[in-house]
């Protein structure tokens, strides 16, 4: 239907201004977008929605016809979404443009009833659907937002901590599902590598149940740092959990276990051939502070 | 569904194994899955071009861009006109590997992909389609 | 035809796998490792796989066949630099590579195979040439 195209195509001047000046009245975010940035965004729609119009299937927005007005419309929600703009305002930026270019299209067929109503309601169908593809493409950059949140949240939960040299520790705070796991066991084996450490001490304190799911993952972790050339020792094991690794009959044969963290650090320490010693109470305690092993060597 | 680009290699030789495994590692790459997805993609797919070389006395796989709404994925179709697998369950089925079986890799590949799908039957060839999300 | 260099460093030999491994290639190594620990009685094999992006069940038994023979011959055999991707692979695979045993790095692999401070030995050179 052509009528639409050409209608727009005589009237283009003045619908676009009408449109500009009814967005103002109530939409236009002058924080958030200059008016010579909005007069471009509403020119380009309304030369991208006469191609559509004018191509073979003026109102099915899914056709090839009407690609360039899909790309722009889902680019500036995009954006629009990302810079803060609500669903409203963007969807409102395409229906505003209703009133002037049914105005437009009473101006041309006024007289002719029958005329006016197809080529308002082509109009109306039309804008419907591209103001509801703009929502769609707002909603999706806002997922693609959260799903990146939630990604730098799983990340930021779980430090990893080097307690000497070559031994590593990973306190786990929360539950710790499939998705957790993968972004802790890439960490920690990550943190290997860059610190060569052959040490890593995994604390279970903060995991609230441990059952045959959270123990797998545990396991993939350990057999993975184990491939590379690391050992694993898994720490703050409270008696609930030993109980319920008992009563699940998880076998845990190949793991290191300690109750307390403190005891996996000694382990580990021991392990890499390191003891702790403690100097003698004279020496140390004698002196004082500023002469004990605080004080400056002696050349 | 809609699906966009493809591309079909040839799988007639141990060297197209290596070629295959780099132009998938270059789809996912393009893609921009994460390294370990694409560890995972590109391991099952030398697994599996391996079995067509191995077991399927030679064929082909098709990589393909897929679309599905928000998400992105590659399908990789594995296909050869050889003898078929006769025992599809049990060839799914595979304990950890203690590394020296003479195992098709079935099992281990299932695990490193989001979707996996196999039709086989002997005199029938058979076809390998895995799909991995990204 | 090419094939992966075999170092001799005294009684240890290096191997560094840098290319994406055909199966030839790779049987060509089993070959000539096996040779090698019996032409110059090596003690033991270091192989550096950090710049192994991918290895796949087939990669997996080769490794663990080197590590096999050489032991059978009385070399060990040390895997180093497996990427953190590699392992989370293999690991997902079902592939533990039993009787291979690895280290973080080069260093770490001599340091358990010669023992802290090793570097590496040069002493049976000379036994082994006369022989």
């Amino acid at each position: 239907m052509s009528d639409l195209a050409e209608i727009i195509a005589r009237n283009e001047g003045q619908i676009r201004s009408e449109w500009i000046r009814d967005m103002s009245q109530t939409v236009l975010r002058t924080d958030l977008i200059s008016k010579s940035e909005l007069e471009e965004q509403c020119n380009t729609l309304l030369k991208s929605v006469m191609a559509g119009a004018r191509s073979g299937a003026p109102t099915d927005v899914t056709t090839s016809g009407w690609s360039p007005a899909r790309e722009f419309l889902e680019g500036i929600s995009s954006s629009r979404a990302r810079q803060g703009f609500s669903p409203t305002e963007v969807a409102t930026f395409v229906l505003s443009l209703k009133r002037p270019l049914f105005a437009a299209a009473r101006r041309e067929m006024g007289t002719t009833p029958d005329k006016l109503f197809e080529v308002v309601w082509t109009a109306t169908e039309l804008l419907d659907r591209l103001a509801l593809l703009t929502t769609e493409a707002y909603i999706a950059t806002r997922e693609e937002l959260i799903v990146r949140q939630q990604q730098e949240l799983l990340e930021l939960s779980t430090p990893v901590v080097k307690l000497w040299e070559g031994i590593l520790a990973l306190p786990i705070i929360g539950t710790l599902d499939s998705a957790r796991t993968q972004v802790v066991m890439e960490n920690l084996l990550q943190s290997v590598v860059s610190t060569n450490s052959k040490y890593a001490i995994i604390d279970i304190t903060g995991v609230p149940t441990v059952d045959t799911l959270v123990a797998q993952h545990l396991l993939k972790t350990i057999t993975a740092a184990r491939l590379m050339g690391a050992e694993c020792i898994i720490s703050g094991v409270r008696p609930q959990i030993a109980q319920t690794i008992v009563h699940l009959g998880i076998n845990l044969e190949d793991v290191t276990t300690r109750a307390k963290m403190s005891d996996a650090f000694a382990l580990a320490l021991q392990m890499s051939g390191r003891t702790v010693v403690r100097q003698a109470a004279s020496a140390a305690g004698s002196k004082g502070v500023l002469a004990g092993p605080l004080a400056k060597q002696e050349a | 569904m809609s699906e966009t680009k493809r591309e079909t290699l040839p799988l007639k030789t141990s060297n197209d194994v290596v070629l295959a495994r780099q132009r998938v590692r270059q789809w996912a790459t393009e893609l921009r899955f994460t390294l370990v997805d694409q560890t995972k993609l590109v391991t099952a797919a030398s697994e599996l071009a391996r079995n067509t070389l191995d077991h399927g006395h030679g064929g082909s796989v098709t990589v393909e861009q897929l679309v599905q709404g928000p998400r992105v994925g590659l399908r990789l179709t594995f296909e050869d006109q050889g003898p078929g697998i006769p025992d599809l369950e049990m060839a799914l089925k595979d304990g950890f590997t203690t590394g020296n079986g003479m195992g098709l890799g079935l099992g281990g590949s299932k695990r490193l992909v989001n979707e996996f799908a196999i039709e086989s039957a002997p005199g029938k060839g058979t076809r390998v389609t895995v799909i991995r999300w990204k | 035809m090419e094939r992966i260099p075999v170092l001799r460093m005294g009684s240890l030999l290096l191997i560094t796998i840098q290319v994406d491994m055909h199966d030839k290639l790779a049987l060509q190594l089993q070959d000539d490792v096996t040779s090698r620990i019996a032409e110059w009685g090596s003690t033991g094999v270091l192989i550096d796989i950090s710049s192994l992006e991918i290895v796949d069940s087939f990669i997996g038994r080769m490794l663990a066949n080197i590590a096999a023979m050489s032991r059978v011959l009385g070399a060990e055999t040390i895997v180093v630099g497996m990427q953190p991707a590699v392992a989370i692979t293999l690991v997902e695979l079902g592939m533990s590579l039993p009787g291979v045993r690895t280290a973080l790095s080069v260093e770490a692999g001599m340091e358990l195979l010669y023992g802290a401070g090793a570097g590496f030995r040069t002493g049976s050179d000379d036994e082994r040439d006369e022989a």
